[in-house]
């Protein structure tokens, strides 16, 4: 499932960013140094392949639904995991721009849970030690399978994982992780099938070309380390700017961090979602923009207050209103000037 | 079947009205990516029960469709064809939330229903913005932008090759169902050990087909190096409107004018 930019922070949105285009500028050095300008055309073509081929739907056998290849785990056998983590970027680039999934923020977070952990993390973990360089077909399609299950279920707990530190959403962190996990275990087996099916039938009719891609040299090791320093460095950096600016909510890293080492209180039974809930409005209604319910029992200045709240935030969406229309009507105008012409 | 030509004439629909010409088309392509990209960034800065503020923001993608003279219809269907994530995870804040933030009349509105809503505005305004983006100036040109802006040429190209070939690689794979159905005796669905050969073959076609591409770039003096010709140019047109814009839109961010504006409508009223 595809990250969202309406559902993210930008703090998040810039610290997944961040991630994602170190991770992009490692893998083309990579990919430029052992350039085998092969490499170039199968992997713009490759990519375009992705996309025909979630054209292609099959019937999943006892449900009246149908599933198609997600992509990640094929083009790491096929390529190696720096040219498609490089492929995959690019699959998703164009699907944010065209078909408009996620957005462009949002692209950050999504190459990182739809390209790092199929191409970095589950090719070379599981689907490696599988096959290991001698592949069959029985261990092609059980390392296949399990790759992708290990893959899907890390994007969607990244996907949580981004929801939740944003805090646009506000389904409780366990919830929404119980609701995402299972229904990953359901889109990974579909993934894992569609690509132990291509993976198998390319291992009956050309095997030199897994041979070959097995054979390739072993994979260098990942700079995990310098993705979390970026990471680290990116989000104390992103975290102090956002939070200068728009110092009238904490809505930055900090308070989000803060969050999510105090959710393990969730834990306690006493402590319920409502006591978290609960706290979090609290933590709202602080806010000075944002306090406009009225308190019992409170003193009457304080009244008056959130009475002239409640006007400001009329005044606040009549103007909104106002702008919004004069806006529709430029267009408008602009549109009919350029016809006339 | 008829669904996956839609999608893909789809797609080339989008290209075509990046083909206009009109001031906006005529801007560089740089200049476009970044304005955009700020944009993204303010609207989804704003406080989670954020809804007045997000309205001015509005002027912008409605200006762009005027000036740049695109379809307003076409564009908002593309964007309710995508909302269906959001909205399921938004759904949910209604019912977290209920607590009473909003009093208009005997009217009780809750904090899940007004953060709902901004996630709903948020969500056209940034997946919009990105549409915008696309239909004023083409899918290469941002490539080309990008690669000016500093992302590795490998990546670049990487694109630009995708975008290529992605029109090829749809065409037939649409041959190779049409194919299938007329075989098929109307059966609708595809079973797996079909779709394993259909995917298996779409697949060797695709690695023959790079192969005679990479042919076609070496006896065409491929050294490894791929070059993009294309003129870019930043006049007073590129400076003013990115200064334009800049100052706009971060105005728009930190001053509220939304309010400004209610409070000097709702005194002349009473």
């Amino acid at each position: 499932m595809h990250m969202a930019d309406a559902l993210l922070s930008p703090a998040v949105g810039a610290v997944m960013w961040s991630a994602s285009a170190f991770m992009t500028a490692y893998s083309a050095r990579r990919v430029q140094i052992q350039l085998d300008n092969r490499k170039i055309p199968l992997m713009g073509v490759l990519g375009a392949f992705v996309f025909a081929a979630q054209m292609i739907n099959f019937t999943i056998p006892g449900t009246g639904s149908s599933g198609h290849l997600g992509g990640g785990l094929l083009l790491a056998i096929l390529l190696g995991p720096h040219a498609a983590f490089l492929t995959m970027a690019s699959v998703l680039t164009v699907q944010a721009l065209f078909f408009a999934d996620g957005g462009l923020l949002a692209l950050g977070c999504n190459i990182f849970n739809l390209g790092f952990f199929p191409c970095f993390v589950a090719y070379p973990v599981i689907y490696k030690n599988i096959v290991k360089d001698k592949p069959d077909s029985k261990r092609l399609t059980i390392a296949s399978v399990l790759a992708a299950l290990f893959a899907l279920q890390l994007g969607s707990l990244g996907v949580v994982l981004q929801t939740f530190v944003s805090d646009i959403s506000m389904l409780p962190f366990t919830s929404f992780l119980m609701m995402m996990q299972p229904i990953h275990l359901a889109i990974g087996l579909v993934e894992g099938m569609a690509t132990a099916g291509v993976v198998s039938f390319l291992w009956n009719t050309r095997p030199e070309i897994l041979e070959s891609a097995a054979a390739g040299k072993p994979l260098a090791p990942i700079p995990i380390r310098n993705i979390l320093i970026v990471m680290l460095i990116a989000s104390v950096f992103i975290g102090g700017f956002f939070s200068w600016f728009a110092s009238e909510h904490p809505d930055g890293l900090e308070w989000s961090l803060q969050k999510v080492t105090g959710s393990t209180e969730l834990d306690m039974p006493e402590q319920g979602v409502h006591e978290k809930l609960d706290r979090i409005q609290q933590k709202t209604a602080l806010l000075p923009d944002y306090a406009f319910q009225e308190k019992e029992g409170s003193l009457p200045d304080e009244k008056n207050r959130s009475g002239s709240r409640t006007v400001t935030t009329l005044a606040g969406l009549s103007g909104g209103f106002l702008v919004l229309a004069c806006g529709v009507l430029i267009g408008l105008i602009l549109k009919k000037r350029n016809h006339t012409i | 079947m008829s669904r996956l030509e839609t999608a893909f004439y789809d797609l080339g629909h989008l290209d075509l009205l990046a083909e206009k010409n009109t001031p906006i088309h005529r801007l560089d392509p740089r200049v476009k990516v970044v304005v955009t990209l700020l944009f993204i960034l303010y609207v989804v800065s704003f406080d989670r029960y954020e809804v007045a503020r997000l309205l001015p923001f509005f002027l912008f993608p409605a200006v762009l469709i005027g000036m740049a003279d695109l379809p307003f219809g076409y564009l908002w269907r593309k964007l309710l064809l995508v909302s269906p994530f959001v909205l399921f995870i938004g759904i949910f804040n209604p019912f977290l939330d209920r607590e009473i933030l909003l009093q208009v009349g005997p009217l009780g509105i809750s904090g899940g229903w007004i953060s709902l809503l901004s996630i709903l505005l948020r969500f056209i305004l940034s997946v919009g913005a990105g549409l915008l983006l696309i239909a004023t100036t083409g899918f290469p040109a941002i490539c080309m932008s990008l690669e000016k802006l500093g992302a590795p040429k490998v990546f670049t190209v990487q694109l630009l090759m995708l975008y290529r070939y992605l029109f090829v690689l749809i065409e037939e794979t649409i041959r190779m169902i049409r194919a299938y159905t007329l075989r098929s005796f109307a059966k609708k669905r595809i079973r797996y050990p079909v779709f394993r050969h259909l995917l298996g073959n779409l697949l060797l076609r695709t690695l023959d087909r790079a192969q005679r591409i990479h042919m076609a770039m070496l006896s065409r003096a491929l050294t490894g190096e791929i070059r993009i010709a294309r003129q870019f140019k930043f006049g007073p047109a590129e400076l003013f409107s990115l200064a334009g814009c800049i100052v706009l839109l971060t105005f728009m961010r930190f001053a509220d004018i939304a309010e400004f504006l209610g409070k000097l409508i709702l005194e002349t009223v009473t």
